[in-house]
């Protein structure tokens, strides 16, 4: 589909009203294979919105939830939130690191996985906690993260 | 389901549903919430069910798969009713033994009941497991009884009464009468009186008016709304009907964190199914009160917990605050006269309404009416959601429902009020928790997190960790907050580095007030009270690192190694 067919498309879902903004870029995004913001499909919603590119980059850089660079296959969300901070999330993020080659915020270069660290998802009593493709992992430890991300391999 | 047109259709349904509900019919109510799912409860549920089936007892035991228990610890959890026995852990090994013996014959698993290691004894039943016993769980004990996706459910433990009786036997100027008499304040975090917001934007003439559900939960280690929002919904919704009956709103908002999809998914699914019987919508029960609720999901920004940055989230603009030079309750979202709570204080409305402030306010202290929920997180035993009344010691809540710390070790700290909170220490263990004196000691009640620390946790780390929080969510508007909290961050850093001088701590608390003082919102205006707690109370963690080039704790890598 052209990048002006996705954006049209989601902009009527959402009344081509520009209020509904991030809701668009939440669209545009989850219907993206690779989980990202492409530049085309960006430049056609401003044109559709009748607003500016810059207004559209302005929301789309402030809220982490959008992605300008395509993401992996598989997305590794480890929790840094307060509590996995406590009982070791930067261990476990130093693991999943190492196994898979890759710094937090990267993607391998087959765009099988990416790490990205969160807040907090919200499941304080089972940190540290990781979540991949919306599966809950807790109780992590170092040693068990080369088998969990075999099951994605 | 065809659109119930007046209260007394209302009361004729809800009859049918309570009645349809035995108390005394056969229910394993199982828990799955994130935690419990996380452990695996899903295959805990078809299991159950086709063990059921099996033994031929598929439509007499229902299984019901409700929002979280609070017990996240001991998940996947099973209740039995009517008997309350509580089974923990539950494995797929268990469940033929579940059906064919608990439910078959009323043998109790002993290996499945939870152990007291005080007592040595096994405990049977849900009420009597010290975790639950302190507990009064007056808005988060529905979720045991009901399937988030059912409305018949929530009829079934008496919903939708409170907004029946707002709409029919009072006045908008009683409801909101009535929320300020009880006392409630705000669960976000401010601990501001609701009523007195409602009273405001009540006065105000405006056609249109809006009521907000803030639902971007953001306090690392607090999921409490998260946990309202999957298991109740419906709570929620009631709540907000009341509100905006009594300020006059036709529309409201549910703002909630993208990190919450079955938080969403569940709220979806309860407006759908309030809709359809027209409890939202045109002429609610034919009073003449048109309301409905929009979900706006969020885009992952820490600040757009902060009501104006909120709304300015919802009107499609960047999350930034704004000047509350002019209360939201006369110039809100899109300029109308607005109401913004968060979850759990709607979550409290119904409660109010049904039973009377006066009796509201006998829960709880005198100027912290009610019930909280915390999430109990950390280095303590017994993880989870508690809810308990305003005023009970931190000491009850660690130690006697939290069963203590992990692994025996010694309690440090304890953290309250997310980053914007601060640590709290050993000698502060019997101070009763409320709004004041957790602010009195320099912490606050935030959105009720509280993170148990033992003698493994270092504070400077911890001071750190914060202070990174913030200053990668600050939302770059104010110079003090974006700047001052990468000098914080900085200075913290050579600390923990062993590179710290006396002089940095001096600089520390010179610039803390600035921060305070000169940014505009809740963020920055709090940003440094994680640090100024720590230094308060664990003043020589921080000398140790400075001056004997030690991390006490054993956790800033630069000094250990």
């Amino acid at each position: 589909m052209s990048a002006e067919k996705i954006s049209n498309e989601v902009a009527a879902l959402y009344d081509n009203n520009p209020a509904n903004l991030i809701a668009m870029l939440q669209e545009i995004q989850s219907r993206n294979k690779n989980r990202y913001l492409p530049r085309p499909e960006l430049e056609a919603l401003a044109a559709c919105l009748k607003i500016s590119i810059a207004k559209v980059y302005r929301i789309a850089t402030f809220f982490k939830a959008f992605n300008l660079e395509p993401k992996g296959e598989h997305m590794v969300s480890l929790c840094v939130g307060t509590a996995c901070h406590v009982r070791g999330a930067d261990k476990i993020l130093t693991a999943f690191e190492g196994e898979l080659g890759i710094a937090e915020g990267g993607t391998t270069n087959d765009l099988k996985f990416s790490i990205e660290t969160v807040n907090c998802v919200g499941a304080c009593a089972l940190g540290p906690v990781a979540v991949i493709d919306g599966d809950y992992f807790g109780e992590l430890e170092g040693e068990k993260i080369p088998e969990i991300l075999n099951r994605f391999r | 389901m065809k659109k119930i047109e007046n209260a007394a259709q209302l009361d004729a349904y809800r009859q049918q549903c309570v009645a349809e509900r035995d108390p005394d019919r056969a229910v394993i109510a199982v828990c799955t919430g994130t935690g419990c799912q996380a452990h695996g409860c899903d295959n805990v549920v078809e299991g159950l069910r086709q063990e059921l089936e099996t033994a031929g007892l598929g439509d007499k035991v229902e299984v019901k798969t409700t929002g979280c228990h609070g017990y996240c610890e001991k998940g996947p959890l099973a209740l039995i009713r009517p008997e309350g026995i509580l089974y923990q852990r539950v494995k797929e090994k268990h469940l033929a033994d579940i059906v064919n013996k608990t439910i078959a014959k009323g043998e109790v698993l002993d290996k499945l009941l939870f152990f007291d290691p005080a007592t040595k004894e096994r405990v049977k039943l849900e009420q009597e497991v010290p975790f639950y016993k302190l507990q009064e769980r007056l808005i988060f004990g529905d979720n045991a009884y009901i399937d988030p996706r059912s409305i018949e459910d929530y009829f079934g433990i008496g919903g939708y009464k409170a907004v029946t009786k707002a709409l029919t036997e009072m006045d908008a100027a009683q409801v909101v009468a009535e929320v300020k008499e009880a006392g409630l304040r705000g669960r976000g975090g401010g601990g501001f009186p609701a009523g007195r917001k409602w009273e405001s934007a009540a006065k105000v003439e405006s056609d249109v008016k809006y009521v907000i559900c803030n639902a971007d939960e953001g306090d690392p280690g607090a999921y409490m709304d998260r946990s309202l929002l999957e298991g109740n919904p419906h709570a929620i919704i009631e709540g907000m009907m009341v509100g905006a009956f009594a300020i006059g709103a036709t529309a409201g908002y549910v703002y909630v964190r993208n990190e919450y999809p079955q938080a969403v998914r569940n709220l979806q699914s309860a407006i759908k199914s309030a809709q359809e019987l027209g409890l939202l919508g045109e002429n609610i029960l034919g009073s003449g009160f048109s309301f409905n609720i929009h979900i706006s999901k969020g885009g992952g920004a820490f600040v757009c917990g902060e009501s104006s940055a909120l709304i300015a989230s919802i009107e499609g603009e960047v999350g930034e605050p704004r000047a509350k030079h002019i209360h939201m309750a006369e110039s809100g979202l899109w300029g109308k006269p607005t109401v913004l709570n968060n979850v759990e204080t709607w979550a409290n409305v119904p409660l109010i309404i049904n039973r009377g402030a006066a009796w509201y306010k006998g829960l709880g202290t005198e100027k912290s009416s009610g019930t909280k929920i915390f999430s109990l997180v950390g280095k303590v035993k017994n993880t989870g959601l508690v809810e308990v009344p305003m005023g009970i010691t931190l000491r009850k809540i660690i130690f006697e429902i939290g069963g203590g710390i992990s692994k025996n070790r010694e309690f440090k700290a304890v953290q309250t009020g997310g980053p914007s909170g601060g640590c709290i220490p050993a000698e502060h263990l019997d101070l009763p928790v409320d709004f004041d004196a957790l602010t009195e000691i320099g912490s606050m009640m935030g959105s009720g997190g509280m993170i148990v620390m033992d003698d493994q946790t270092c504070m400077v780390d911890v001071a750190k960790y914060f202070v990174g929080f913030l200053k990668g969510e600050s939302c770059g508007k104010c110079t003090t907050c974006r700047e001052g909290l990468q000098r914080m961050y900085e200075i913290l850093e050579k600390i923990t580095s062993g590179i710290g001088t006396m002089a940095d701590l001096e600089l520390l608390e010179e610039m803390a007030p600035v921060i305070q003082q000169a940014s505009m919102c809740g963020l920055g205006k709090t940003a440094p009270n994680p640090v100024l707690s720590t230094l308060r109370y664990f003043r020589d963690e921080y000398l140790a690192h400075i001056n004997d080039k030690k991390c006490p704790a054993g956790v800033c890598k630069a000094l250990t190694e």
